[in-house]
């Protein structure tokens, strides 16, 4: 048995059928599979240690609220933050992000000053800065992307200006699946003083994140998409902003003294964690974050590279298919591919994917301004994990194939 | 002239000849393919029909009390889809596409068969179809 096939045996809807066929699901960028090791931490937070954090002093409280602050831990060290205070818990990426446009939009966001975001990014790293600029009436820049799916870096000093406040990209697009180059992009906007944000929905996935080597300023995530519950989710901010940032939401332990006259607010991070929390969702980032570590197996990498190797093949070779984001070295490409197929429409093939057992994508997978940037109304997108295997990729080649001759005019 | 139950009662039987739903797919592509062509004119946002991820325009002519429907989409299954409906409804009176309870859809095991954004696109083109014939009642 190999290494893939050995780790697949913990992640249970793997092994369930559709329409009396395998599952394939090629889904995973949307939201990745759970291992067991999730559900059953999921399970026993539930079961035995349910109580309320921070507050009381009886004995669940004080476990439920260990579990808690343990996951803070591991995730500080995951991202090799410097402080624990850094990593704040949010309901996921879209909440980390908006948490940042209200907060850092607040203090640090005035009339006309501006925020750069790529053209490439998810509608959850566009509309909190669209609200946000409208709020302030600040200004929205776009840093392009070239055709093949890059970010048009050499335009980014000439975006940036004394009013330039933040820069927000992703670490990986969800359509384009291209690493783009956080550290340059860091090193350009720190020296114009501007902070940036790196919207990590995928980087967390597919690459070994490390906040401080980064340089970035917030770092945003989801718990669902690198196998954790769903509803959980991580903001890491430099405690130096987050300091300086009034609270996102009011209420529950986000608070120092209520007074009518005045209120002070909790320290970090707790300020920005009000209301009840995640109490059971949360504390799966532990097992999930060692289940992205154990995937770093280099027998697994292996066959993950053999994958993407098979598929670009393929993609890139076949005349009838566009793909989006064609890498330049094969390193920056992550196993996500998006394309378009000639005169075939997306959602019919997504549809006679599925009646095979594949799960793919398709349509425009919350980033409208890059389908019109392509000129397209949407993608196929096959988003593969390291628990996906070879056999599935050939499964899904041969079904492509077969589907497109059903569907071709 | 048949009545519009006896065409239904037909598109049925012709549907229920494939088991697999691989086979019903090709068999909306086909329709799909034949469907007549539909003019680049009229494909104007007024004629689009709401509630469908892929595009679907519906173009009437009223001919004294009957309805001649035209249509088109850029994704084929769902052309498809519309042609079955529209070989159906084409050429009714507005009454009896009014009074009709489009229940032979459910019969063909269509809504369950799609995803549920389709299915959503399918109840769509039935809404679409009902409410302009009861504006022309």
């Amino acid at each position: 048995m190999t290494q893939v096939e050995k780790i697949r045996k913990e992640f249970p809807e793997l092994g369930e059928q559709v329409y009396g066929k395998s599952l394939v699901y090629l889904d995973n960028a949307a939201t990745s599979q759970r291992p067991r090791s999730v559900i059953r931490k999921w399970t026993e937070m539930s079961e035995k240690y349910n109580a309320n954090l921070h507050r009381a002093v009886h004995r669940i409280a004080d476990l439920a609220t260990n579990e808690y602050e343990a996951t803070r831990d591991a995730v500080r060290a995951y991202l090799n933050a410097e402080f624990r205070e850094e990593i704040i818990f949010t309901s996921g990426a879209t909440a980390s992000l908006n948490l940042v446009a209200s907060s850092f939009g607040e203090a640090f966001v005035r009339e006309g000053d501006e925020i750069v975001v790529g053209e490439a990014e998810h509608h959850s790293d566009i509309v909190p800065w669209q609200l946000l600029c409208k709020r302030k009436d600040a200004v929205l820049k776009v840093l392009p992307t070239d055709d093949s799916g890059h970010l048009r870096l050499d335009l980014l000093p000439g975006l940036l200006t004394p009013r330039t406040k933040l820069v927000c990209v992703a670490h990986i697009s969800n359509v384009l699946g291209l690493v783009n180059p956080v550290k340059e992009i860091v090193s350009v906007c720190h020296s114009k003083n501007c902070a940036v944000l790196v919207d990590g929905a995928q980087g967390i996935v597919h690459e070994r994140v490390d906040v401080r080597d980064l340089g970035c300023d917030f770092y945003a995530f989801s718990g669902h998409k690198v196998y954790a519950a769903p509803g959980t989710g991580v903001l890491y901010g430099r405690r130096e902003l987050l300091e300086q940032m009034p609270p996102y939401m009011g209420g529950g332990e986000m608070i120092g003294t209520v007074r009518w006259e005045e209120t002070t607010w909790a320290p970090l991070p707790q300020k920005f964690e009000a209301g009840t929390q995640n109490i059971a969702g949360t504390p799966t980032l532990r097992p999930a974050l060692e289940m992205a570590q154990a995937l770093r197996d280099p027998a697994i990498e292996a066959e993950t590279e053999a994958i993407k190797q098979l598929i670009l093949n393929k993609l890139q070779s076949d005349p009838r298919i566009r793909l989006y984001g064609v890498p330049t070295v094969p390193e920056e490409k992550i196993p996500l591919f998006s394309f378009s197929v000639e005169h075939v429409h997306h959602e019919d093939l997504a549809l006679i994917l599925d009646k095979m057992g594949i799960a793919v994508r398709s349509g425009q997978m919350c980033a409208e301004p890059l389908m019109d940037r392509f000129g397209v109304t949407g993608m196929l997108r096959a988003s593969f994990a390291p628990y996906n295997t070879v056999q599935e990729a050939e499964y899904f080649i041969a079904s492509l194939d077969r589907a497109i001759k059903m569907l071709e005019p | 002239m048949k009545t519009l139950q006896e065409v239904q009662a037909e598109v049925i039987e012709d549907f229920s000849m494939y088991d697999e739903w691989l086979d019903k797919y090709e068999y909306l592509i086909d329709l799909g393919r034949k469907l007549e062509a539909f003019p680049e004119e009229l494909k104007t946002e007024d004629r689009l029909i709401k509630g469908c991820q892929s595009r679907v325009w519906l173009d009437t002519v009223v001919d004294g009390d009957r309805l001649f429907f035209r249509a088109d989409s850029d994704a084929i299954i769902t052309k498809g889809i519309i042609s079955l409906l529209i070989g159906v409804y084409s050429g009714r009176t507005a009454r009896e596409i009014a009074d009709d309870d489009f229940s032979f859809v459910d019969s063909l095991g269509l809504r369950e068969n799609l995803s549920p954004t389709r299915a959503n696109g399918l109840a769509s083109m039935i809404e679409t179809l009902r409410r302009t014939a009861q504006n022309h009642v």
